[in-house]
């Protein structure tokens, strides 16, 4: 195979397999400790694994949304200026397919709860991201559930009760199976 | 404004701008800070000396259109399939962060045999490749209904450079792979830790973590020091500043692959994980705010795929009835912008142009009719209608709004 062709990206792994003066390893780096992965693994699976120990409630998550959101994102979640938090599921709103109006929001379009504790832990808010606790994420967690009409004003939400609770707009999700080719466009 | 540009001004009579550069150094010398803008004669004085920066012309005022998430690349402004690296457009969902070279670091771990942190230095130290593709945001669709639009304006989230670093799977080999991980998480470092789950078997095809663009340091605004670059899929899964790659047995569900970036489609069904970029082009010359002249006329424009090759491109110069093949410059890459050109006469009449891509795959790109007839009216990322361009009797060239239905 000439040189030029390894330039080609795709074909660089065959040109790696017949060039015999490429090792195995290149030993490159140090090894990750278990303390710095534990530190930097934050990503939360939608199973709730990764969630952190801690819990918190709506009560409490109503006090710091106001503090701390509701200037971005409306007191009620629905008054903007920005994104809209809050938007129940209902039996008679059109499909979305056919509204490209309807606001897509926690209640009617994010698939796993465990999103809204992923997402807000690691960009929220917005001008102080990363500055809440896993308890406050927790509890804010638990308030937008709640205003989503997802949850009872009395629950607590950890890690054990956030990934059961069900998010309506799941059964709607499909993977893409697209592969070009001929139409139709869908 | 110094006194001595002031005199320099003067000097020239009043001809030259604010741009007139040639100043006396301590040493009496002539030095460099930047070029005439108007020499009366350039053949009679001597111009500006070597310096350290090139600049562009100051005839020449390619902008990027800014707006509070992004900036879109002036197609209509370029002449080829490389988008110079300042003109590159950018998303980004916080800002653009501040990373020192010196402590960057990407950690790979989740099911792999050696969890590694790579310094930048290490990065550089595997073989590495160089690519030319093109990088498109998935939202890159804007509907006007107005005729002042450019190409910029309604397709600018698209632009192409030459990438360096080292394949993924060569960093994939270096920390062993679990056999049973099928995605993987990637992580930016600016301030919304930005992330989004990617198959492993793209990690394996041709994933790369580059560190070069154009030749040089990847700028800030597309990732300095380093990003994912995953050629032909939609631009935010190539996370910049990457920091962190975790392998595992599931994707994440991360707000980027839910929230956003997740499109409506029949019945209700809201479709994920839409990853590849479907051929599409634009006709980026004549195009607003072009004024055309009877006669000769050259069509040019952009055309690509995330899907391999583009194949052919097709024009039209009477509102889609019969379709003509343009010429495609030489390299035609594999998920690349390909630049095509095709000669025309246009006689001074009302005429509607566009153009069509069709790639290796035999996809034929669709009019937005068709796009919404599968789909519904409710999509919204991942559209790639043909685009069509109005010449006016009196030679102008607008944009054709098209309804939304
Ligand atoms: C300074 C303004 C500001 C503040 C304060 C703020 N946000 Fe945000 N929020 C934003 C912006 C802007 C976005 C959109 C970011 C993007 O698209 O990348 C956003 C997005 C979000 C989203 C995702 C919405 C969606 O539909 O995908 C959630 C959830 C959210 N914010 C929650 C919060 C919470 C909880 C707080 C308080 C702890 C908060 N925000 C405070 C500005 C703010």
């Amino acid at each position: 195979m000439p040189f030029w062709a390894c330039v080609a990206g795709t074909l660089m792994i065959a040109c790696e397999r017949r060039n015999t003066a490429m090792p195995e390893h290149f030993g490159y780096g140090r090894p990750a400790t278990e303390k710095e992965i534990a530190a930097k693994a934050i990503a939360i699976h939608p199973d709730g694994k990764g969630l952190p120990a801690g819990s918190g409630t709506v009560q409490d998550g109503a006090l710091i949304y106001a503090a701390k959101c509701a200037a971005c994102h409306g007191a009620t979640g629905v008054e903007g200026p920005y994104n809209i938090l809050v938007a129940p599921d209902t039996i008679d709103a059109p499909p979305f397919d056919q509204a490209p109006k309807r606001v897509k929001a926690i209640g009617n379009y994010w698939p796993y709860a465990t999103t809204i504790f992923d997402y807000v832990r690691r960009a929220m808010p917005f001008n102080a991201p990363g500055s809440l606790s896993d308890n406050e994420v927790y509890s804010i967690t638990a308030w937008l559930l709640h205003a989503n009409k997802l949850i009872d004003a009395n629950a607590v939400i950890n890690a054990k009760t956030l990934p059961a609770v069900v998010m309506p707009a799941r059964k709607y999700y499909v993977t893409d199976n697209r592969k070009g080719g001929e139409g139709p466009y869908e | 404004m110094s006194q001595k540009m002031t005199r320099r001004r003067l000097l020239l009579g009043g001809a030259a701008t604010a741009a007139v550069v040639l100043v006396k150094s301590s040493f009496g010398k002539m030095v460099q800070t930047g070029i005439p803008e108007a020499a009366i004669d350039p053949t009679k004085q001597v111009g500006p000396l070597p310096g350290v920066l090139g600049t562009r012309s100051p005839f020449e005022h390619p902008q990027r259109k800014p707006s509070l998430t992004s900036s879109q690349t002036p197609l209509q402004d370029l002449y080829g399939m490389i988008t110079p690296s300042d003109l590159h457009f950018e998303r980004h969902h916080a800002g653009v962060p501040a990373i020192d070279p010196n402590s960057y670091e990407l950690m790979i771990h989740g099911m792999v045999d050696r969890p590694t942190v790579f310094s930048l230095a290490d990065l550089k130290r595997f073989p590495s490749v160089s690519r030319i593709c093109f990088i498109e945001c998935s939202g890159n669709f804007r509907k006007p209904d107005k005729e002042n639009v450019t190409p910029q304006d309604i397709c600018g989230l698209t632009s192409q450079s030459e990438w360096t670093g080292v394949m993924l799977s060569t960093l994939f080999r270096e920390v062993g792979i679990n056999p049973k991980a099928t995605w993987f998480l990637a992580e930016g470092s600016d301030a919304a830790v930005m992330t989004r789950s990617i198959p492993v078997s793209k990690g394996w095809e041709d994933a790369m973590i580059v560190y070069a663009q154009n030749g040089e340091a990847i700028r800030p605004q597309q990732g300095y020091p380093a990003r994912l670059l995953l050629p032909g899929w939609e631009g935010n899964t190539s996370v910049k500043w990457i920091r962190r790659i975790e392998l595992s047995d599931g994707p994440f569900m991360t707000r980027e692959e839910t929230s956003k970036y997740t499109e409506p489609v029949k019945d209700g069904k809201i479709r994920q994980f839409s990853f590849t970029m479907d051929a599409r082009s634009i006709i980026t010359y004549p195009a607003y705010p072009a004024q055309l002249q009877k006669g000769w006329v050259e069509i040019r424009g952009l055309a690509w795929s995330g899907r391999g090759k583009v194949q052919k491109v097709e024009i039209s110069t009477d509102a889609g009835k019969t379709w003509n093949a343009a010429r495609l410059q030489e390299p035609v890459l594999d998920k690349a912008h390909t630049y095509f050109r095709y000669l025309w006469q246009w006689n001074g009449d009302t005429a509607a142009i566009m153009s069509r891509a069709i790639d290796e795959t035999g996809y034929v790109q669709p009019v937005l009719q068709e796009l919404i007839a599968a789909r519904g009216i409710g999509t919204g990322y991942h559209l790639n209608p043909v685009t069509a361009w109005l010449i006016k009797r009196d030679g102008q060239v607008v944009y054709s709004p098209e309804k939304w239905k």
